[in-house]
């Protein structure tokens, strides 16, 4: 059923007893041409684009729990593409081009609202750094504008621009970028694929894959048995380093846990994406108006989806020290979630050693805002075998050629970046 | 997180910094034997950037920069964060330290 005012206009007057299901929930066929391990935004997508862009429908995507069960139900929902290395520039900008016509292509309101993002710099240095990222940006095609300490103070009155030890000097000022409902990307493009005639296969947890005597991978074997594949492609961030265990590869990736937190919902306070550049700590307001905001990982290994107090300590810090007013609003909830930390901080899409599996990982906390793109970048390879141009640069070699693209400059500690 | 630092006792997982696997171990240079150096490279990269990512207990680095700045070893699950010991890594207090055999 197709979404538009007539349909909800139609369903509101039978008392919204009309809806049908957004998509199937079928039984596994004992074979697919492509199956996609993951059922977060980033593996729906893939299968989306698959059969969308790509012609390949005969697609299956497995998900152990229930579908944006993961990070894609965790992330605090940025959409931004102000990166400054060659690959990641223009494969995010790619992702912010999908964005901007998601719900169109999609028939669904994911809610996409560009309402900016703002990096607060607060030492020369800084400026600089924030200046020449900008500069990278416009050659690239993408806006950005670098303001002063007065332009701040028109955009954000309500900062804090009498902190004697990290004044705010200025921002980078990304207009498009902004804000995303994170659950309707998820469903959005489940209901898409589904229509597209992807199985969406859920409480389907990959226990081991299939082999042939070469080796190639032919299938999975899963919690409701064995599922045939023509090729089998990995989309589990936070988890991917155990998935590639069960065919025997070792990945350059370490699982942490991040936290984010919600704030009580409060009247229209934060016009965008607002973050601090002396700490870590970044902040917006969701259309339910709760503050959402995080910082940096907790930075110790971790599956445990859920994080530690001295963390949570330093990111309420980090709010007090530029916006001392949200000392006055009370935490609502806070969780964890966990990040695939590459060893460079950019993420991995790329073939694998072994013939017939693909690898879609390493987001580290940085998964949200790259869904469309990491989709469609994804469907390209499993479909073509050779890397999308906007990816051609995350290859899974790259730590051994010594070509990372290494965004924080912190070297192989992913805990750092 | 609490960590029982075997210098301090047990103190808020604030106090300490995270270093990651205590397993790899920095390869040689002579570990090719004479054969090449595609095998050192080899060796190097795997120490570097290739990571076991133990969902289970694992050995890790812990360095108590808020209290004795030792660094330890933790045996920790990283599953549900519990720990199973915390012993003085090499250099930090060898009395401790050759008891644990490092």
């Amino acid at each position: 059923m197709k979404y538009s005012i007539f349909s909800l206009a139609k369903a509101a007057l039978s008392g919204h007893k009309g809806w049908t299901r957004a998509w199937r929930d079928p039984a596994p066929k004992s074979r697919y041409d492509v199956v996609i391990i993951g059922g977060g935004g980033h593996g729906l997508a893939t299968a989306y684009f698959l059969a969308h862009e790509y012609g390949i429908r005969n697609v299956a995507v497995l998900e152990k729990g229930w579908i944006g069960s993961g990070n894609a139900g965790r992330n605090t929902t940025i959409i931004r593409s102000n990166y400054g290395l060659p690959g990641n520039t223009g494969f995010y900008e790619l992702s912010m081009k999908l964005w901007e016509r998601m719900e169109q292509d999609l028939n669904y309101n994911t809610m996409v609202s560009q309402r900016g993002i703002i990096n607060l710099y607060h030492s020369d240095a800084q400026r600089d750094a924030f200046a020449r990222r900008g500069n990278t940006m416009r050659i690239n095609g993408i806006d950005a504008e670098l303001l002063d300490a007065e332009q701040i103070r028109k955009e954000l009155p309500f900062l804090n621009y009498n902190n004697a030890r990290f004044p705010i000097m200025g921002g980078l000022l990304q207009r498009r970028a902004g804000t995303a409902r994170h659950d309707a990307v998820v469903w959005g493009y489940a209901r898409a694929a589904n229509d597209r005639g992807v199985d969406i296969i859920q409480n389907c947890e990959v226990t081991g894959f299939v082999r042939d005597a070469s080796g190639r991978v032919t299938g999975v074997e899963t919690s409701r048995g064995r599922i045939g594949a023509g090729k089998v492609g990995m989309a589990v961030a936070g988890s991917s380093s155990r998935v590639a265990a069960m065919a025997g590869l070792r990945l350059p990736i370490e699982s942490h846990v991040l936290q984010a937190f919600v704030s009580e919902a409060i009247k229209p306070l934060i016009p965008g994406v607002i973050t601090f550049g002396a700490g870590h700590f970044y902040v917006s307001q969701s259309d339910k108006g709760g503050l959402v905001f995080g910082g940096d990982l907790d930075g110790y290994n971790s599956y445990a989806q859920r994080g530690n107090m001295p963390v949570m300590e330093d990111v309420c810090e980090g709010g007090m020290a530029i916006m001392p007013m949200i000392g006055r609003v009370r935490m609502l909830r806070q969780w964890g979630g966990i990040m695939d930390m590459s060893m460079d901080g950019s993420p991995i899409i790329d073939m694998t050693p072994v013939d017939g599996l693909y690898l879609n990982a390493g987001w580290c906390y940085g998964g949200f805002k790259a869904t469309p793109a990491s989709g469609l970048v994804f469907a390209h390879l499993l479909a073509r075998d050779e890397p999308h141009q906007e990816a051609a640069l995350f290859r899974l070699d790259r730590f051994r050629r010594g070509a990372m693209i290494d965004e924080k400059g912190q070297g192989a500690q992913p805990n750092l970046h | 997180m609490r960590i029982a630092c075997p210098f301090c006792g047990e103190r808020e997982n604030g106090e300490f910094t995270y270093l990651g696997d205590a397993t790899p171990r920095r390869p040689s240079f002579a570990v090719d034997g004479g054969e090449g150096p595609e095998r050192v490279e080899d060796a190097f990269y795997d120490y570097v950037y290739l990571r076991d990512n133990v969902a289970g207990v694992m050995r890790e680095y812990w360095y108590h920069g808020g209290g004795c700045r030792s660094w330890l070893v933790a045996e920790r699950n990283t599953v549900t964060h519990e720990f199973i010991s915390v012993t003085a890594a090499p250099g930090a207090g060898a009395a401790l330290a050759a008891r644990a055999g490092e």
